[in-house]
């Protein structure tokens, strides 16, 4: 052997290690501080002190028995799940219309859409409250919703159309040539490929509004989700179920992020 | 295959089709009859509208004027599912979510065919193009010539008064697509539906259709047997675009009817077949195919049509030669000659052009 793919190869593995010790500081950035949360929800402290001397599970049975966290949790879920939803209906919807006709102001349109997610929260919450304030309507969970579903569409709408551009329009003209109108072509031909991205893309936007906290702060009505629960909490001085709440987040958003990947693979194959 | 069913095939009509795409004419002011039965191809270079044209008749585009009539029933509103013909695509959009025995099957879903009755006719249908065992796979496990099998039976399966086919063998190898032109013959002798053919490549369509229209810029320029398009083209477009011709430029020398003689840049003449009308005198093209001229060592008795030349260079092609002659340095020749012929490279021969096989047409 020469001595040039020596060298070669030293260089590459240089910079491999350089690479892999980046790689490895930046996971660690990210999760140590969430593995922290995870490992003091299970102390048996009643304050944060490291190293943990005992391990207990009680912090979740406390916070399941505090009456404004459970409530906070169950109003998350469903805040999360309708704002979904909707987001799915109108998403798919708009991501239909953007990729299989041509209107006048089309890309404005899209544009329009995609722009809520690049905007600061702080900047929906104040004017959609103003909107609100405007046309009259009380602050409420429903207003939370609508804030919800502004950003919540975008991650459908980007979702699907990314998908509908791999369909070549001849499937939908073979089917109108087999016989089938264009309702039951949708149905037959259009929807079950693009049905993963719509549900990976419900899932991310489940998860967006699980733990959405800047809009609802502007948006909520008398009741508070699982995020503000947390922070009017924190405002008011540490309480060791905090953690188990917080803990719970993570797993939830983990499931989510793991089911839309899976979601995804799957549409991958077929 | 018992799948024959005599006049099955729809009559086609085009009258005065039109299409205009904002303001750009694709197609223009269209007439066109393909009968029952029969393989019509449309044959054109990319751009010539033989594509707009299928598919305005598949209903994927609608004509900005005129009508079609399938069967004397005008279907130039109608979209494609309210048509009794199906199509068979150029990328063979298969749908790649379904089986091939749902592929097949798609079509007598939409029409509501039971269980039963469809999968024996998906069975018959992927016998009839000689697939077997495929049914349960996806398209994307079949090879190319697999896929373009399963799009013939899934049109094929509907039995269409009509086939339309978009340049379906353009994806193939070779040898697979002089298999598949064999066989769609054959398909549409068994079936007896009309086929109407889009392709760019003129030996395919000599190959296959009973009657070829040959298109160029939005217009149908000759309708008519391959021989016809072959042995008398009516411009010099079709002359050139179908096989090979040398286009001698000349000028009207004489005119009695529908024969000519053209004088040639050597200061010969040239007897052929009139096809425009270009008035004595006026500056005209020859048009006269390799294989038609003769060669030999010696004039001709008669020296009109006879051209000397020199061989400038022999290309072996296996079951003939071609032979470059240059009468002049601007006036080449291609002409073919059997490969026991005597040859070669700088040798000087005639070449005659028989009066028959030549054709004239006013020069651009």
């Amino acid at each position: 052997m020469s001595a040039i793919p020596a060298a070669r190869s030293r260089r590459f593995s240089l910079g491999s290690v350089s690479l892999t010790v980046a790689a490895i500081t930046v996971f660690i950035f990210l999760y140590i501080p969430l593995a922290i949360i995870v490992l003091y929800s299970f102390s048996g402290e009643v304050v944060n002190v490291w190293p943990i001397g005992s391990y207990t599970t009680r912090w979740y049975g406390e916070m399941w028995n505090d009456s404004q966290i459970r409530e906070g949790i169950l109003l998350s879920f469903r805040i999360g799940l309708i704002a979904a939803s909707i987001a799915i209906v109108l998403g798919t919807l708009t991501a239909i219309a953007v990729d299989r006709f041509d209107f006048p102001g089309k890309s404005l349109l899209r544009f329009c859409v995609v722009l809520p997610i690049t905007l600061p929260g702080i900047v929906t919450g104040v004017a959609m409250l103003s909107f609100f304030s405007i046309m009259g309507m009380q602050l409420s969970n429903r207003t939370i919703i609508i804030g919800h579903v502004t950003f919540c569409i975008t991650l459908i709408l980007n979702n699907v159309v990314a998908r509908l551009s791999q369909i070549p329009r001849s499937l939908d003209e073979a089917s109108a040539d087999l016989g089938a109108t264009p309702w039951r072509t949708f149905w037959r031909v259009t929807f079950p490929p693009i049905l993963p991205a719509i549900l990976s893309g419900g899932i991310l936007a489940f998860t967006l509004s699980f733990d959405e906290i800047v809009v609802t702060l502007f948006l909520k009505g008398r009741d508070a989700t699982l995020p503000l629960v947390i922070w009017a909490r924190l405002r008011r001085g540490f309480s060791p179920e905090i953690n188990a709440a917080a803990t719970m987040i993570i797993a939830v958003s983990f499931v989510a992020v793991l089911l839309a990947n899976r979601v995804s693979k799957w549409a991958g194959s077929s | 295959m018992s799948m024959h069913v005599e006049g099955q095939g729809a009559r086609i009509e085009l009258v005065n089709l039109e299409k205009q795409f904002e303001g750009v004419v694709a197609v223009r002011n269209t007439n066109l009859t393909v009968q029952p039965g029969e393989f019509l191809t449309l044959l054109g270079p990319s751009g010539c509208g033989k594509t707009t044209t299928l598919r305005m008749i598949g209903g994927f585009e609608y004509p900005t004027g005129g009508s079609i009539l399938i069967d004397e029933k005008d279907v130039a509103a109608l979209p494609p599912y309210r048509r009794p013909i199906n199509t068979v695509f150029q990328q063979y959009a298969l749908f790649p979510h379904m089986t091939v025995a749902r592929n097949v099957g798609y079509g007598l879903e939409m029409a509501g065919v039971g269980k039963a009755e469809r999968d024996r006719r998906v069975g018959d249908a992927l016998a009839m193009v000689r697939l077997a065992n495929v049914e349960k796979r996806r398209p994307s496990e079949l090879s190319g010539g697999q896929q373009q099998r399963v799009a013939l039976a899934r049109a094929l399966v509907n039995r269409p008064k009509a086939l339309l086919l978009d340049e379906p063998l353009g994806a193939l190898d070779l040898k697979l697509r002089k298999a598949m032109q064999l066989e769609l013959k054959e398909l549409n002798r068994e079936t007896g539906a009309t086929f109407i053919y889009v392709t760019h490549d003129q030996e395919e369509a000599l190959t296959m259709s009973d009657r070829i229209a040959v298109m160029n810029e939005g217009r149908v320029l000759q309708l008519g047997t391959p021989a016809e398009i072959y042995e008398q083209p009516v411009d010099r477009f079709v002359a050139d675009f179908i096989g090979q011709s040398n286009l001698i430029p000349g000028t009207l020398e004489a005119r009695d009817g529908d024969r000519c003689m053209v004088r040639i840049p050597t200061g010969g003449l040239v007897e052929a077949r009139l096809r425009d009308e270009p008035a004595v005198g006026a500056s005209v093209v020859v048009s006269i195919r390799p294989e038609r001229v003769i060669l030999q060592g010696q004039p001709a008795e008669s020296l009109d049509g006879s051209i000397p030349a020199t061989i400038s260079e022999i290309v072996y092609l296996g079951s003939y030669n071609q032979l470059v002659l240059h009468a002049t340095p601007d006036l080449r020749l291609i002409v073919t000659a059997p490969t026991d012929m005597p040859a070669r490279p700088g040798d000087s021969v005639h070449a005659t052009i028989p009066s028959r096989y030549a054709t004239c047409f006013a020069a651009e």
